[in-house]
């Protein structure tokens, strides 16, 4: 098309005019994009690069290790033990399956845990570390570790785990740590974020649990560089924790194996207290269990089998069980009437085997009757009657708050799981709890620790130890933290007439060294350690006057769940007591027979520090007692080996 | 103007050719290329592979095309103009019925060396079929509506079948680029104003189909939309590119954190880093100093097409010279925009330096049609 000259002139002036005025534009926003860009960059830039540090900087922590349990004499309770596992990163295996089939060739491997690490692997990022075994012995690792070009992926990993070489000794006492459970997180207000550690232990029951503060430490922390995927780069620096504090316990970890033993398969407790610093030298509750199942995740018939176990092996009977305590009380009502003035020492009291309260008769537990008492033969011969006519002459409110004095009824402050508070009753708790007037037939009740008394071995223990001492012993079971010694139970002086306890435990020297008194039997006969005490026998059941006519039942043809249980409590050096001890066989029948020979043993243990000579026996149990100490060296059950080797 | 100091009387032939590009612009297409080669390098954790590598060969055989169409007359380009659009066309068509999705639309034909997306080649030949156009039109008709209603529905149809792709950044591309060549071309302002009007009901209209059955944008169109209108309202979702973006942008400062130290890039917090968000990871290595400096760079070749299309006094060269500028300069606003969120995330490449077959290929096969043009501008008499 032929143009006209001035035409395109024209055209010509008009399209620079408009690439002047689109060039200006493009300008003006290639300005506004240079200025937007020194704002992000300059102006804003610090803010941005706080953002971008967010981003890539992670914190991670750092595990703290637990502190460590030891007796009193340095013996390894509850220990830290290296545990080997096996790791998997899916990304770095390739073909997971060869892998998995290469490492079943070298170490045994539990199919379940495969299962839940198939599951695992599905789930999480590929370069995600999955455990596919745990707790594996150090020859496993080991193969592993040499194998290691055979098996792409695979690591052998290292921690810390928990294990009681103890064993079932300490089971009760130092209880035993586990994962935390989502129940747990659920338990606690804003729970440490250390807890959040996947498989991280705390303390589950017992000392464990109940010293989590002491024993758990502070967690450390690192900081790491993390992609978009958060996988770890590189780490940028770590800030250590703190462990968690030893703590020393006041238990003395071989008499404590020798009261186990000795307890053996009976359903029984047994306590030893330091009647001088209120250190708790052993505390014992049998059957026990190996808390080492429970750190490893218990299995269910394992876990049934001590459920249903009729015996209750789960329960710690020296704090959380409660019995009648029987005549074991009766130093705390023959006191309270001492204290109140309504009897002398030597005032007697004649028993005919019965006491006429109301319209009910109160049986003494001998029929026949023992004739007039004082004190030292009430106690000596475990006089039930007269102990009724002391508790209606003073009646139950004092004898309630004697009985808390000597620490009945109260909760003792010590670091062990469900602690119980027992119960001594008077008339402003039975109006509470029962909405019911207090009946005198109550009072007789309790004068001989039957009806609604409750105590357990441990409160039992202390109350002997204050009897012995007139001091208000307190239980101790953390001897030190991280070195540092803790308080003692040692305590005040009670106030009380040093006459009338002189009394009682003269009282209590004639139960265990004088013929007829009812733990004459189970004496000792070194001078040097003669023991005090007194045997119980309490009533599980209601003897109906119709069986009383029938003639009781012996103790031995009743099920075993209805026989009476078997108490005695003691201290000894009679001089200068030492320690005090408390025993309790569930359904064993008669004090004087099941529960005082055991406290005889365990205390001559105790005082000898180690076993004692047959000379401090009486002559006649010599090659009795000389077999079972050889039965119980022998028959010690072989500890689990702090190594973790003992998995299947 | 000349930039090398030979007289000649009149246009060069041969190879000679060569020497009488336009040298300072190959020049700076050279450094933008080297640039995106460095970012490619390090973007890669430090490695030619798999990025740069690839990315240099296709420059060399990109200068190769440039060279090849710049020797070629400009004329010959004219006169294929309209075949070009009608074999883009033709191409738009095919990709519609047999082309590969990828990531939620069709948008290319893999012929066997490379993948073909035709919409990147209607961007070019939409502007040579407009510059010939108006090159044909007599001035005095230029605004008379039935010749303005030509090229709009020249512009309307590949748009629309870009948009069916549907590659809404395209889309807008084109028409931006094809309005623009028109207003340069100088069809009255009334025509834009209206249009403009136009646009400001299309919008409103966009926005109130949504959720209803005749809406025009896919549900993903319009989240990239409210993301871009608030980024922190989803910001693990779609709001992270931007807000990712903006961090590593930021966080450069003014002299940057340092090559391959950017820890957005490395540590892969930003997507897409090879391609649409290159930019950013030069921002966060290089800051502020190296933002701006791509920035010159490409201010400079626009520079340089307005004074060659000022240059020449041949209406199509200039018209074709001023397209690709607008074009390329439409690339490089909207990408550098939308990193730092003052535009929705609409997927366009950084020009030259995003790694990319087809993107680089067409543009410089489109400043082949501007070194054409340098080369073979009218000389002789002044009038």
């Amino acid at each position: 098309m032929k143009r006209n000259p001035r035409e395109l002139e024209t055209t010509h002036r008009k399209l620079n005019r408009r690439t002047l005025l689109v060039g200006g534009i493009q300008a003006a926003f290639v300005g506004g994009l240079a200025m937007r860009m020194r704002y992000m960059q300059v102006d804003q830039a610090d803010q941005f690069r706080l953002l971008a540090e967010e981003n890539r900087i992670n914190i991670r922590l750092i595990p703290p290790k637990r502190g460590e349990i030891f007796d009193r004499n340095g013996k390894i309770i509850g220990q830290n033990i290296p545990s080997y596992r096996v790791v998997i990163v899916r990304e770095d295996a390739g073909d997971v399956e060869k892998v998995i089939e290469n490492l079943t060739r070298l170490i045994p491997l539990n199919d379940e845990e495969l299962a839940r690490a198939r599951t695992e692997m599905r789930r999480s990022a590929p370069f995600l570390p999955v455990t596919l075994a745990d707790r594996i012995t150090w020859e496993d690792i080991s193969k592993v570790a040499v194998n290691a070009p055979a098996l792409p992926g695979i690591t052998p990993e290292v921690g810390l785990t928990r294990v009681y070489p103890q064993s079932d000794d300490f089971a009760h006492v130092v209880g035993y740590v586990g994962p935390v459970s989502d129940y747990d997180l659920s338990q606690i207000t804003d729970p440490e974020p250390v807890l959040r550690i996947p498989r991280f232990q705390i303390g589950k029951v017992g000392l464990e649990a109940k010293r989590e503060d002491l024993l758990r430490g502070k967690a450390g922390a690192k900081r790491v560089e993390v992609n978009a995927t958060g996988r770890v780069m590189r780490e940028l620096d770590r800030r250590e924790g703190q462990q968690g504090a030893d703590l020393q316990l006041t238990v003395d970890a071989e008499l404590q194996e020798y009261v186990q033993a000795r307890l053996g398969d009976e359903s029984a407790a047994a306590v030893i207290v330091d009647c001088e610093t209120g250190d708790l030298r052993a505390i014992a509750s049998a059957p026990s269990f190996d808390p080492n199942l429970f750190v490893r995740g218990i299995s269910l018939a394992d876990y049934r089998g001590l459920t249903e176990n009729t015996y209750r092996p789960l329960a710690n009977k020296t704090v959380q069980g409660t019995y009648p305590p029987g005549s074991t009380f009766k130093m705390i009502t023959a006191l309270a009437a001492l204290e109140a003035g309504v009897t002398g020492p030597d005032d007697t009291v004649y028993c005919p085997g019965y006491l006429e309260v109301g319209s009910r008769r109160f049986h003494c537990w001998r029929r026949g009757g023992h004739g007039h008492v004082d004190l030292l033969n009430s106690l000596k011969q475990s006089c039930d009657v007269y102990y009724y006519e002391m508790a209606l002459k003073v009646g139950i409110d004092k004898i309630s708050a004697m009985a808390q004095k000597f620490g009945l009824g109260v909760k003792h402050n010590i670091p062990m799981s469900a602690v119980a508070r027992g119960l001594a009753p008077n008339r402003d708790w039975k109006s509470r709890v029962h909405g019911q007037d207090w009946l005198v037939g109550d009072t007789a009740n309790a004068s001989i620790g039957q009806g609604f008394m409750l105590a357990s071995p441990m409160q039992l223990a202390v109350m002997t130890a204050r009897i012995a001492t007139g001091r208000s012993v307190s239980p101790r079971l953390v001897k030190s933290a991280n070195g540092v010694e803790q308080p003692t139970g040692a305590g005040e002086v009670m106030d009380l007439n040093e006459n009338n306890l002189r009394r009682l435990r003269r009282g209590m020297y004639a139960v265990s060294n004088e013929r007829r008194g009812t733990a004459y039997g189970s004496r000792i006969i070194a001078d040097a350690f003669r023991m005090a005490g007194k045997t119980g026998t309490s009533q599980v059941r209601n003897i109906t006057a119709a069986e009383r006519a029938a003639g009781v039942i012996r103790n031995k043809d009743l099920p075993w769940e209805r026989r009476d249980h078997a108490l005695f409590v003691g201290f000894a050096p009679f001089d200068n007591p030492k320690y005090a001890v408390s025993v309790v066989v569930e359904h064993g029948g008669g004090g004087s027979k099941a529960a005082a020979p055991i406290a005889r043993d365990v205390m001559l243990q105790a005082l000898y520090n180690g076993q004692p000579p047959l000379e401090a026996y009486p002559k006649k149990d010599r090659s009795r007692i000389k077999a079972q100490q050889e039965r119980l060296q022998g028959g010690r059950r072989p500890k689990a080996r702090p190594d973790g080797k003992d998995r299947a | 103007m000349s930039y090398l100091e030979y007289s000649v009387k009149s246009t060069p032939t041969g190879l000679r050719k060569i020497l009488f590009m336009n040298w300072p612009l190959t020049l700076l297409l050279i450094s933008v290329a080297c640039v995106g080669f460095l970012m490619l390098y390090s973007v890669a954790g430090g490695s030619f592979t798999p990025w740069a590598e690839p990315q240099m060969k296709r420059f060399v055989l990109g200068l190769g095309v440039m060279t090849v169409v710049a020797l070629v007359p400009i004329w010959f380009w004219r006169n294929m103009a309209v075949l070009a659009y009608a074999v883009s066309i033709m191409l738009l068509i095919a990709v519609e019925l047999f082309g590969t999705v990828g990531m939620g639309a069709q948008r290319w034909i893999d012929i066997g060396f490379m993948r073909l997306q035709p919409s990147e080649l209607m961007k070019i030949t939409l502007i040579m079929v407009l510059a010939a156009y108006y090159d044909w039109l007599p001035g005095n008709k230029t605004s008379r509506p039935l010749w303005v209603l030509v090229p709009v529905l020249i512009i309307l149809l590949p748009t629309f079948m870009v948009l069916r792709q549907p590659d809404l950044g395209t889309s807008i591309l084109l028409l931006m680029a094809g309005g623009g060549l028109m207003f340069l071309a100088g069809v009255h302002w009334a025509y834009f104003a209206a249009v403009i009007a136009a646009g400001v009901g299309l919008i409103t209209a966009v926005f109130q189909g949504r959720g209803t059955d005749w809406q025009l944008l896919k549900n993903y169109q319009y989240r990239r939309i409210d993301t871009f209108l608030d980024p922190s309202s989803d910001p693990l979702g779609a709001g992270y590119h931007i807000t990712q973006s903006k961090i590593a942008l930021g966080s450069g400062g003014w002299t940057g954190r340092g090559f391959m130290q950017g820890t957005q890039s490395r540590l892969n917090f930003l997507p897409e880093k090879h391609t649409d968000f290159i930019f950013t990871t030069l921002a966060e290595e290089f800051g502020f100093v190296g933002g701006f400096s791509l920035l010159g760079l490409y201010t400079l070749i626009i520079v340089f097409c307005i004074a060659t299309a000022i240059a020449t006094k041949d209406r199509f060269s200039s018209l074709v010279t001023l397209g690709v500028s607008i074009n390329f300069f439409l690339f490089f606003s909207v990408n550098m925009s939308m990193v730092m969120g003052l535009a929705p995330v609409v997927g366009v490449p950084l020009p030259m330096v995003s790694y990319g077959g087809s993107a680089m290929l067409v543009l410089m096969l489109a400043f082949g049609l501007v070194q054409s043009a340098h080369i073979h501008r009218p000389r002789g008499a002044p009038r």
